[in-house]
C-alpha cells in the first residue's frame, strides 16, 4: 500500500481541475469495460420510465375494475389486470419510482454516513479505528435481510422507516472501503503538505482525501443500490412494504403470487422488473470496479 | 494458534454480546408501549398492566437488561405471546428445517460454484469466461423469492414434477421432492457468488511464482491447478462463503415463505406479524448464535487449509 507509484489511478492526486479530472477517468473506466454502458442505458431506461410514468402510464396505478380482474395480457392491457382488475403495466412504471426512490435515497444515506464513519476511523486509527470497525463487523455478519425485516417491523412500514431500515444495514460496507484508502491516503505527501500548511482535519479529509477515495465509493454506491431496491421489493414480498394500495414490485408480486396458478403473469412480471434492474446496476458497478481496481489494472 | 484461537473466540463473544444488546434495545425503541400494542386499543388498564409484568416490563430498565441476557445465555428465551410455548422449543423445532435447506444450498452453491470459477480463471477473457462472468452475475441479481417463483412455475406448475407446497413425509423420495426446488433456488444464487470469489481468488494465484515453477519442473497442469493453485486460493473462497452463509440464511426466510416449507423464515414472519416481542427476541437470539458459530468456524477452518495462519 505504501509504494503506490502513479499507476494506481484510483488513488491519483487531484489534478488541477478535479472535474475534469473526474470525467476522464469516469469515461475510462466506462471504456474499459463495455458492459458498463449496457448496465447504465437500461438503469437510466428503467429511470426515464419511472419519472414519465403520469405520461406513460395507459390507466390509473390504482383505478379498480372488478368487470376486468385478472385478465391475461390483452390489446387494452398489455401486461393483463390484476385481482382487482387494475392495469398491470400502470402499476409496474408508479412501482418503479417507489423503487427507485427507497433504494437511491437509502443508498445515498448509508454512502455518506459510511464514508464519513470509516474516513474518520481510518484518519484517527488507534482505539476509534478498533472499535467502530468491530461494531461494523458486527453489524455486517449478522443477515442485513432479517434486520431490515425486524427494523421495519418494529417502526411501522413506512417509505421513511423502510429507508432507515435499509440505510443502516447497508451503512458497514461502505465504512469498509472508505477506511483503507484514508489510510494510504493518509501517508502520502500532500496530506503532510496541507498539515504543514495549517489546514484542518476536517478541510484535509473533505478536500484532499475524499476526492481520492470517491470513485470507490461511488462503484460501491451503484452495486448496493441493487442490494437496497432488492431488499426494498423482499420486505414488500412479505407483507412490510409501502402500504397498499400503493403500488410497489415487491408487492405486485406478493399479490400476484396468491393467484399463481391461474395469472402467472402478476408475479412474473414485477419478477423479471426488478431482477432486470438489479442486474443492470450490477452490470454497470461490475464493470466499473474491475476498471478502478488497482488490482486489475495492470493485467487488463 | 492459540493466540489466534483465543482473539477470534473473544472477537465471537464480543458480537454475541453486542448483538445481544442491540436486540434488546431494538426491542424497547418501539415508538408506544409493547403490551398496549399486543393487546390493542380495547384493552382494559390491568390487562396491560398484567401483561407488561408477564413481559418483565415493569422493571428497571437495566434489571430488564440483565433478566434478558442473563435469560439468553441459558436459553431461557420466554414464551411465545402466540402459541404459550417456550420459545426454545418453538425455535429448535423448525431449525433443523432450515439448516438443512442452508447447508443443502451451500453444498450446491460450491459444488456448482468452485469448478466453474476455476474454468472460467484457466480460460481468462475466453468466450467461456465472459459466460461464467455474465451468468455468475445474473444469479447473484436475482432476488431469491423471484428465483423461488419462477423455478415453482416452472417445475411445478407448468411440469408437473414436484408439489406445490413442500412438505416432507417419511420416505426419501417424499424428502426429495420436499427440499429440491427450495435447495436450487437458493443453491443457484450461492452458485453465483462461490463462482466469482473462486474466480478472482484463482486468476490471483495463477500469477504467482509457485505455480511457474510447478508448471516449469513438469507437474501436470491439472494437479498445478487443483492442488497448487486452488488449495492456495482457498482461503478468499472460504472467508466470502462463511461471510455468504449470513445472506443465505436471510434469503432462505424468502424461500421458505414461497415454498411454504417449514423453518425459522415462516417462524419470523409469523412473529412479525403477530408482534410477538419474547419469539421475536429469541429469533434474533438464534440468528445471532449462528453468524457467530459460522464465523468461528471459519476462522478455524482457516488454519486448517493453511498451516501458515497459526504463526499470526
Amino acid at each position: 500500500m505504501s509504494a503506490a507509484g502513479p499507476s494506481r489511478g484510483a488513488l491519483r492526486v487531484a489534478a488541477p481541475s478535479p472535474f475534469a479530472y473526474f470525467a476522464s477517468a469516469t469515461l475510462k473506466a466506462f471504456n474499459t469495460n463495455k458492459t458498463s454502458w449496457i448496465g447504465l442505458a437500461v438503469f437510466l431506461i428503467v429511470v426515464a420510465a419511472a419519472i414519465l410514468a403520469p405520461v406513460l402510464a395507459p390507466f390509473d396505478p390504482n383505478d379498480q375494475n372488478i368487470l376486468e380482474k385478472l385478465r391475461a395480457p390483452t390489446f387494452e392491457h398489455w401486461l393483463g389486470t390484476d385481482s382487482f382488475g387494475r392495469d398491470t403495466l400502470s402499476r409496474l412504471l408508479y412501482g418503479a419510482r417507489i423503487s427507485l426512490i427507497i433504494g437511491v435515497v437509502s443508498t445515498f444515506a448509508a454512502m455518506v454516513i459510511g464514508t464519513a464513519i470509516g474516513m474518520l476511523a481510518g484518519w484517527h486509527g488507534g482505539r476509534l479505528d478498533t472499535v467502530t470497525m468491530q461494531a461494523m463487523d458486527v453489524l455486517l455478519a449478522f443477515p442485513s435481510l432479517i434486520l431490515g425485516l425486524i427494523l421495519v417491523a418494529m417502526l411501522g412500514p413506512s417509505m421513511v422507516n423502510i429507508i432507515i431500515a435499509i440505510a443502516l444495514t447497508s451503512i458497514p460496507p461502505f465504512a469498509r472501503i472508505a477506511r483503507a484508502p484514508t489510510i494510504a491516503v493518509k501517508e502520502r505527501e500532500f496530506v503532510d503538505a496541507g498539515r504543514a500548511l495549517g489546514y484542518s482535519d476536517t478541510r484535509l479529509l473533505i478536500v484532499h482525501i475524499l476526492p481520492n477515495i470517491l470513485p470507490e465509493v461511488l462503484v460501491m454506491g451503484s452495486l448496493w443500490l441493487a442490494n437496497a431496491i432488492r431488499t426494498e421489493a423482499s420486505l414488500a414480498f412479505v407483507g412490510l412494504g409501502v402500504k397498499p394500495p400503493t403500488a410497489t414490485w415487491g408487492g405486485m408480486i406478493r399479490e400476484g403470487f396468491e393467484n399463481i396458478l391461474d395469472s402467472y403473469w402478476l408475479a412474473l412480471v414485477p419478477g423479471v422488473a426488478i431482477l432486470i434492474v438489479i442486474f443492470a446496476l450490477n452490470l454497470l458497478g461490475d464493470g466499473l470496479r474491475d476498471a478502478i481496481d488497482p488490482k486489475l489494472k495492470g493485467e487488463a | 494458534m492459540t493466540t489466534f484461537l483465543v482473539r477470534r473466540l473473544a472477537f465471537a463473544c464480543v458480537t454475541l454480546f453486542a448483538t445481544l444488546t442491540l436486540v434488546f434495545v431494538l426491542v424497547r425503541i418501539v415508538p408506544g408501549d409493547p403490551a398496549q400494542l399486543i393487546l390493542g386499543d380495547q384493552a382494559s388498564r390491568e390487562a396491560i398492566d398484567a401483561l407488561r409484568q408477564r413481559l418483565g416490563l415493569d422493571l428497571p430498565l437495566f434489571k430488564q437488561y440483565t433478566v434478558f441476557l442473563l435469560g439468553a445465555l441459558r436459553g431461557d428465551w420466554g414464551v411465545s405471546m402466540v402459541s404459550g410455548q417456550p420459545v426454545i422449543g418453538e425455535v429448535l423445532r423448525v431449525l433443523p428445517w432450515t439448516i438443512e435447506l442452508t447447508v443443502l444450498s451451500l453444498v450446491i452453491g460450491i459444488l456448482l460454484g468452485v469448478p466453474a470459477g476455476v474454468y472460467a480463471a484457466i480460460h481468462r477473457n475466453r468466450f467461456v469466461d465472459y459466460a461464467v462472468r455474465i451468468s455468475s452475475l445474473l444469479g447473484l441479481s436475482f432476488p431469491p423469492f423471484v428465483s423461488a417463483i419462477i423455478l415453482l412455475l416452472v417445475f411445478a406448475i407448468a411440469l408437473p414434477w414436484f408439489p406445490v407446497i413442500s412438505a416432507r413425509s417419511g420416505s426419501v423420495a417424499a424428502w426429495y421432492q420436499s427440499i429440491a426446488l427450495p435447495a436450487i433456488s437458493l443453491g443457484l444464487i450461492s452458485a453465483a457468488y462461490v463462482t466469482r470469489v473462486t474466480r478472482s481468488a484463482m486468476l490471483e494465484v495463477l500469477s504467482e511464482d509457485y505455480v511457474r515453477t510447478a508448471r516449469a519442473k513438469g507437474v501436470p497442469w491439472n494437479v498445478v491447478i487443483w492442488r497448487h493453485a486452488l488449495r492456495n486460493a482457498l482461503i478468499p473462497i472460504i472467508t466470502v462463503v462463511g461471510l455468504y452463509l449470513g445472506i443465505l440464511i436471510g434469503n432462505s426466510v424468502l424461500t421458505e415463505i414461497v415454498f411454504s416449507r417449514p423453518g425459522l423464515g415462516k417462524l419470523l414472519i409469523g412473529a412479525l406479524n403477530q408482534r410477538d416481542y419474547p419469539m421475536l427476541q429469541g429469533m434474533m437470539v438464534i440468528y445471532t448464535l449462528i453468524v457467530v458459530l459460522v464465523n468461528l468456524l471459519t476462522d478455524l477452518s482457516y488454519g486448517f487449509v493453511d498451516p501458515r495462519v497459526k504463526l499470526k
